[in-house]
């Protein structure tokens, strides 16, 4: 029996066993639509901006290890979901976005809400599709899903113009696929692996560094077998959180501009670098010149070849899928008769524990106004470190990558690389609709959250109970930290006038709004806000304007070369 | 240092401007780019010479490499291999300049392709630094168009860049 395009499209979804799709309907994908509605499969998730749709499937793909798939229409639609694409881009976040266009005989001829899709996504993408015949909207589909969350993961966009979804042919999704152009390497290669453990169990002052490929991989317990079986101490970065157990005597903190002294100090001093999915970002390793005036010898283990020595020369360069390598790490450690330098580690723990006993987080807690540290560490208390925590970009997010305490994986969900703002309401979204009896947190700044505040309004549609940790201090904090040390003071335009009543706000949308102005107020609101499990709760907390986010790396410093408290 | 780069990728709408936008997107240098469908239609090949350091050039090769539409990258610069180019020249050819004109074609193993009373158009094929030495051979002010295709290259021997 023949299908139409449309019918196709969502049967391929069927077949992938998609359980939401976020989007927005318009013209070039009413077709589309019409097939959604005859069926309950796959549950669609009504968003109020495009961008709230990309950035709710990124939340679905990063707590849950499938691929988000959202959907919005041509021109303006495709636009409005750039910024989310370019987020999951920079992450490496496994989506299939599917966009509709106007019909193949108006395309390059200006029509209304037209654009050149692919042209426009293709800097942001793992790779896009333009269908322009029926009959490869299924073998598309298929590469679409395989591409996304293969190999380094990230975002596929499928272009498919509205005649496409009406033009009629069979139905075939194949089972498998092969791409002779598309083969990520899965196994390290031995012979480097063997180097590279010969060269850990020489090291005097070793460490280990890791990121966002070990959570995208899911290699969190491998990693914490081969930090015990080693004894070394571990760090993670921003994306990384979580990979291994913060609350671990081995685990030093976030690295990177605000991460934490101990982890700094020991990446910079080190003979030995693990380097595990990781990418030596600049936000990581501050200026590369200072880093490479220490001597030390790099391992770096990566499944994506340009990852390495793109920033940081390495020794032992090993590709390969993280979980799989250190699966085999952990063969040849255990089969090894050497062992890591007990002596010389044991010198290496006691520099360690002194840099970590500068307390490098310590914040003043007898302060009469909320301190913002202070709301994160209620929340990790209250949520017990079990909640989902989203966050937007600034401040806040880097409080709360400091103070709560991830002790798994895919519990951190944060735009990382390319620092989106508007991130973390939408992504709550997606993270409390795949995990619908969790506590699913979002913590923001008042900057931020007006970026997609509009999602307030599918929180409700949708009965999403997700609590909104508003830290106010009126100011875009990071920004105005920034003008504070390296601008003279002058706030240019940092300051904002006319906030809304968040309280009211939440209210207008159908949800309770809380404003909390005393520290002595934050646990309780807190305790409320978690024990209302129906409802959204918008809890404005009035913050300490001038509190700073320490220790900073300067832009240009080396690690080692922190503003501390 | 000058690399040349050959790439074997899927014949598909869009790959050539995924190279392009690569090349503009991270700041890589494009001396030349030439690209065309192989014997088996659905590859095409082409030719990039570009210029950089060996870290530069080690990107440029993984970062291509990692192109979903790219099937093999190999660069050419690493070994043995040859490269011409093609260049048409339009120049004046009047009076005793029409001999001369015709003379110096010969000895670089050019080809007449066109003639008018007044100009003549000339075909030559070889490395760049042969078409760059013609042009400095003849009278820069006879010169009235060039069209160069950008260098294509191929391994010598049995160095072979196939699926």
């Amino acid at each position: 029996m023949e299908l139409t395009g449309a019918e196709i499209v969502v049967r391929c979804l069927q077949e992938e066993g998609v359980e939401y799709v976020f989007g927005y309907p318009g013209g070039a994908v009413l077709f589309i639509y019409d097939e959604l509605f005859k069926q309950n499969k796959v549950k669609h998730v009504l968003v109020r901006h495009e961008q709230g749709a990309v950035h709710a499937a990124d939340g679905y793909a990063r707590s849950t290890d499938k691929p988000g798939v959202s959907l919005v229409t041509s021109g303006p639609g495709v636009t409005n979901a750039v910024t989310g694409i370019a987020t999951a881009y920079m992450d490496s976040i496994p989506q299939v976005i599917i966009t509709g266009q106007v019909p193949t005989h108006a395309i390059g001829l200006d029509a209304f809400q037209e654009c050149d899709t692919v042209g426009i996504t293709r800097p942001c993408v793992k790779h896009n599709f333009l269908v322009k015949d029926v009959r490869d909207i299924a073998l598309t589909m298929k590469k679409a899903f395989f591409i996304a969350s293969t190999g380094r993961p990230g975002p596929v966009v499928v272009d498919i113009p509205k005649d496409v979804t009406t033009a009629k042919t069979e139905f075939h999704y194949p089972e498998t696929i092969a791409m002779r152009s598309y083969n990520p390497v899965i196994k390290g290669h031995t012979g480097q692996i063997k180097k590279a453990v010969q060269m850990l169990m020489q090291a005097k002052r070793p460490m280990v560094y890791t990121g966002g490929g070990v959570v995208l991989s899911g290699a969190a317990e491998e990693l914490a077998q081969v930090v015990r079986l080693l004894g070394f101490p571990c760090t993670n970065t921003l994306m990384g959180l979580g990979a291994y157990p913060a609350t671990d005597r081995q685990f030093l903190g976030m690295l990177g501009m605000h991460g934490t002294y101990e982890a700094n100090m020991a990446m910079q001093h080190c003979d030995v670098l693990f380097a595990i999915g990781a990418r030596f970002d600049d936000r990581v390793i501050g200026n590369p010149k200072h880093f490479f005036a220490e001597p030390r010898t790099i391992i770096h283990v990566d499944i994506d070849p340009s990852s390495i020595s793109k920033r940081v020369k390495v020794d032992v360069p090993i590709v390969g899928n993280v979980r799989d390598v250190l699966r085999d790490f952990i063969r040849q450690l255990e089969a090894s008769r050497e062992k890591p330098d007990q002596e010389a580690l044991k010198t290496w723990w006691t520099q360690i524990e002194l840099w970590r006993s500068r307390d490098c987080l310590k914040y003043d807690r007898t302060s009469a106004i909320i301190k913002p540290q202070h709301v994160i560490e209620k929340l990790y208390e209250v949520t017990r470190g079990e909640a989902f925590v989203t966050s937007d970009v600034g401040q806040h997010q880097m409080w709360a990558a400091q103070f709560y305490k991830f002790d798994r994986p895919r519990r951190w969900i944060n735009s990382g690389g390319l620092g989106t703002m508007g991130f973390g309401l939408p992504a709550a979204m997606g993270v409390q609709l795949a995990h619908p009896d969790a506590a699913v947190a979002c913590v923001t700044g008042e900057a931020s959250i007006q970026m997609c505040i509009q999602e307030l309004s599918t929180c409700k549609q949708y009965r999403l109970p997700i609590k909104v940790v508003n830290l106010n201090n009126k100011y875009m904090g990071m920004v105005r930290q920034w003008q504070e040390f390296f601008h003279g003071n002058r706030y240019a335009e940092s300051y904002m006038d006319a906030l809304p009543d968040f309280v009211k706000l939440a209210e207008s949308y159908g949800h309770v709004g809380m404003k909390i102005e005393k520290p002595e107020d934050v646990e309780p609101a807190l305790k409320e806000a978690f024990s209302r499990s129906k409802d959204l709760v918008f809890m404005d907390f009035v913050t300490d304007q001038t509190e700073n986010v320490f220790p900073m790396v300067p832009g240009g410093k080396g690690l080692s070369e922190m503003i501390l408290v | 240092m000058r690399h040349i780069i050959s790439v074997l990728l899927e014949n598909e709408a869009g790959a050539l401007s995924r190279v392009a936008g690569l090349f503009s997107a991270r700041g890589y240098n494009i001396e030349s780019l030439t690209v065309a469908p192989t014997e088996d239609a659905t590859l095409s090949r082409m030719t990039i010479v570009t210029a950089g350091s060996d870290e530069v050039i080690e990107q440029i090769t993984k970062q291509l490499n990692k192109l979903v539409d790219v099937v093999k990258v190999v660069d050419l610069s690493d070994g043995d291999h040859i490269e011409r180019e093609l260049m048409l020249v339009k120049v004046r050819a009047l009076g005793k300049d029409r001999e001369e004109m015709k003379r110096v074609t010969d000895i670089f193993r050019g080809r007449i392709i066109d003639v008018t009373e007044k100009d003549y158009t000339i075909e030559l094929t070889g490395t760049g630094s042969k078409l760059d030495a013609f042009l400095k051979a003849i009278d820069r002010s006879a010169i009235l168009e060039t069209v160069r295709t950008g260098a294509s290259g191929i391994g010598r021997g049995d160095r072979v860049l196939r699926v």
